[in-house]
């Protein structure tokens, strides 16, 4: 039944993106490809390539309880790696304090609708998916040092693969924070690679989510120039400021890519 | 309400738009009584700096009255009289505390754009591009100054609008560009460009004891502002500015050279023309005369201080002359707030009157034409006021 339901998919997006004749066009039919294989073979075709992110290995420990498939999901060099950092001048205890409560991740994640806590160490986790969807999971804080080191992962049989870990460090310029994704969305690798074509760069993403965290906890607060006045913006952009925007609308663009993205 | 805005290169228009509002809790809204036009926004006008878009609202150098704030600000109520430094601070970040304002790690919601540019992100500035924030500027009726507990800055009511406007940018900005040369007793300060911030650096380079000050400027009311101020003057389209400095130095060289001109220099020199042609075919962002002949004229161990914008990449840059001449190169955007209740002090007590520096005082909707008049220093242009109220 999913594997029709790809084949069925492929093909309209195949004709949609052939009419198209231009760079989505062309990105989409990319994408039609890759499901009418997987309708066909029942395997993802940019999975079978050796991996998109082979070279983003480099050795990763994961966090996973060895009952789960969620080692087995994102061992070796399956699903996505994310890796970021910032630095928050505000005591480590505060920032720490602000990150376990989960509920709070919503505020400076853009693709969390909400994270509730369910029971001690599980909690369930609501993401914005393409086109007004919804993605939910659970998941279950597998380490826990206090003002130091939060892991989780996604529980056994969730629809994302997910896990995750924040270090907290006392540097010179503030606190540290370090932050390790894995996540195997829906869609696998080609959804990534889209998503990547698209403009919004899994790395870029977390990156920014960082840097709300830290405006936030700094200034209590997220700058925004969204609701000021301008002038008319009809005719033709600045081609520097066309370049500028459509980078920004993509970056609006929401696209579900798993755990904490 | 009535707002400047950047319509294209070479494209200034006054339009009608709504009133800004409180978005965020540490904003105000100011309602603008006088509004400057600075140099550096010529060079958005000339289309100099990338990413702005047609319909941003231009300006930075604004002051007026408190009309609004927001629930996180407590230390300014409405009917306040303030200035507003360029530069948006957050006071709160690593670099805020260590007073490099114009650092600011939070202001600017667009940082990741400048990041491609500069690695990391500066301060959001007013109607300054959206790579620096795309927030609206203050050539308007009103504006809404974000982080408004920490930049909006308290005039007494016994100076004048244009006593201390100025307070927003181009005085502490000649007056940081001066403190970066490590001026010692008996200094002697070279200052390329003659236009508000080179006014403003010629007296600072005074208040900070230099014995002498040379500035280059070939705009002929320029050099006599200047030379009002105690400076004496060379031509900056002599070709011998090098021998000249040179000969006033006692072949010693001046101790520190300011570039007060950025990325839009002139000059008479063959590298001018190579810096044009070069921009021209979009092979190269800025023109670096000025900053090469301050360069190749700064005695050895000298300071070279760039209050002058640059906003790119510049080629043929003399940098062997640095390091074999051991030279300090200082620069930045302005840290305005730093200097306020120093540069404050100074007028209140007479030191300085800001005043002297402005030449047309207008309406808003005479924006368009006076930025003509600016950038083609028509009409002995040296400073315009706007008056939105």
């Amino acid at each position: 039944m999913e594997r029709w339901l790809s084949m069925v998919a492929g093909a309209m997006l195949a004709g949609w993106g052939l009419q198209r004749r231009d760079a989505l066009g062309g990105t989409a039919v990319v994408g039609a490809a890759a499901l009418l294989y997987h309708g066909a073979t029942g395997r993802g075709a940019i999975y079978d390539m050796g991996g998109a992110n082979g070279g983003r290995r480099r050795g990763m420990a994961l966090v996973a309880d060895r009952y789960s498939d969620t080692r087995q999901r994102l061992g070796g060099g399956r699903g996505i790696h994310v890796e970021e950092s910032v630095t928050i001048n505000k005591p480590i205890a505060e920032v720490f304090r602000f990150w376990r409560n989960f509920e709070n991740l919503p505020q400076f994640m853009e693709h969390l609708d909400s994270v509730a806590t369910r029971e001690e160490g599980i909690s369930h986790w609501v993401a914005k998916g393409p086109a007004g969807t919804h993605v939910e999971w659970d998941a279950r804080i597998i380490n826990e040092i206090d003002n130091k080191l939060i892991g989780w992962q996604s529980l056994e049989g969730s629809t994302i693969a997910t896990a995750g870990s924040v270090n907290f460090d006392e540097t010179e310029h503030g606190t540290r924070v370090r932050v390790h994704l894995q996540y195997d969305p829906p869609g696998g690798k080609v959804g990534a690679m889209v998503a990547k074509l698209f403009g919004e760069e899994p790395n870029q993403t977390v990156r920014e989510d960082l840097r709300r965290f830290k405006r936030l906890l700094e200034t209590g607060e997220i700058p925004t120039t969204e609701g000021q006045p301008t002038g008319r913006r009809s005719m033709a952009l600045h081609p520097s400021a066309k370049r500028a925007g459509r980078v920004q609308d993509m970056r609006r663009r929401s696209l579900s890519t798993g755990a904490v993205r | 309400m009535k707002a400047v805005c950047w319509e294209g290169t070479n494209r200034i228009g006054v339009q009608r738009v709504p009133d800004p509002t409180i978005l965020n809790p540490r904003d105000a809204i100011v309602r603008i009584t006088s509004t400057a036009i600075c140099g550096s926004d010529l060079h958005l006008y000339d289309g100099f700096i990338p990413t702005m878009e047609r319909g941003d609202i231009l300006g930075h150098e604004f002051m007026g009255i408190v009309e609004d704030v927001g629930q996180g600000v407590t230390n300014l109520q409405r009917g306040d009289r303030v200035i507003v430094p360029f530069p948006i601070s957050c006071g709160n970040c690593w670099f805020c505390e260590h007073e490099l304002y114009s650092c600011c790690d939070n202001s600017n919601p667009n940082a990741w754009i400048a990041e491609k540019f500069y690695g990391y992100s500066p301060a959001g500035l007013f109607g300054y591009s959206h790579m620096m924030g795309g927030y609206a500027g203050g050539q308007a009726e009103y504006a809404r100054v974000p982080y408004a507990d920490v930049g909006p800055f308290k005039v007494p009511e016994s100076l004048t609008d244009e006593q201390v406007l100025f307070l927003t940018d181009i005085f502490p900005t000649g007056y940081m560009a001066a403190e970066n040369c490590n001026i010692q007793p008996g200094d002697i300060v070279a200052v390329w460009g003659g236009g508000p911030v080179g006014q403003f650096s010629i007296r600072s380079a005074f208040l900070l004891g230099a014995s002498r000050v040379i500035a280059i400027e070939t705009v002929p009311e320029r050099r006599r502002m200047a030379e009002q101020a105690g400076a004496e003057t060379l031509d900056s389209m002599d070709p011998d500015v090098f021998e000249r400095l040179r000969d006033m130095t006692g072949g010693f060289g001046p101790d520190a050279c300011i570039d007060a001109v950025g990325l839009e220099a002139h000059g008479p020199h063959i590298d001018y023309y190579y810096d044009k042609a070069k921009t021209m075919a979009m092979m190269s962002t800025d023109r670096i005369s000025a900053l090469r002949q301050a360069i190749h004229s700064c005695r050895k161990g000298g300071t070279v201080s760039v209050p002058g914008v640059y906003g790119g990449f510049v080629d043929k840059m003399p940098f062997g002359a640095v390091v074999q001449k051991g030279l300090t190169i200082k620069s930045g955007q302005t840290h305005v707030h730093r200097y306020l209740p120093k540069l404050l002090r100074h007028i209140e007590n007479g030191d300085i009157d800001p005043s002297f520096v402005v030449t047309h005082r207008v309406a808003l909707d005479d924006a368009p034409r006076m930025y003509q008049t600016f950038r083609d220093k028509q009409d002995g242009c040296i400073k315009v006021v706007m008056k939105p109220h």
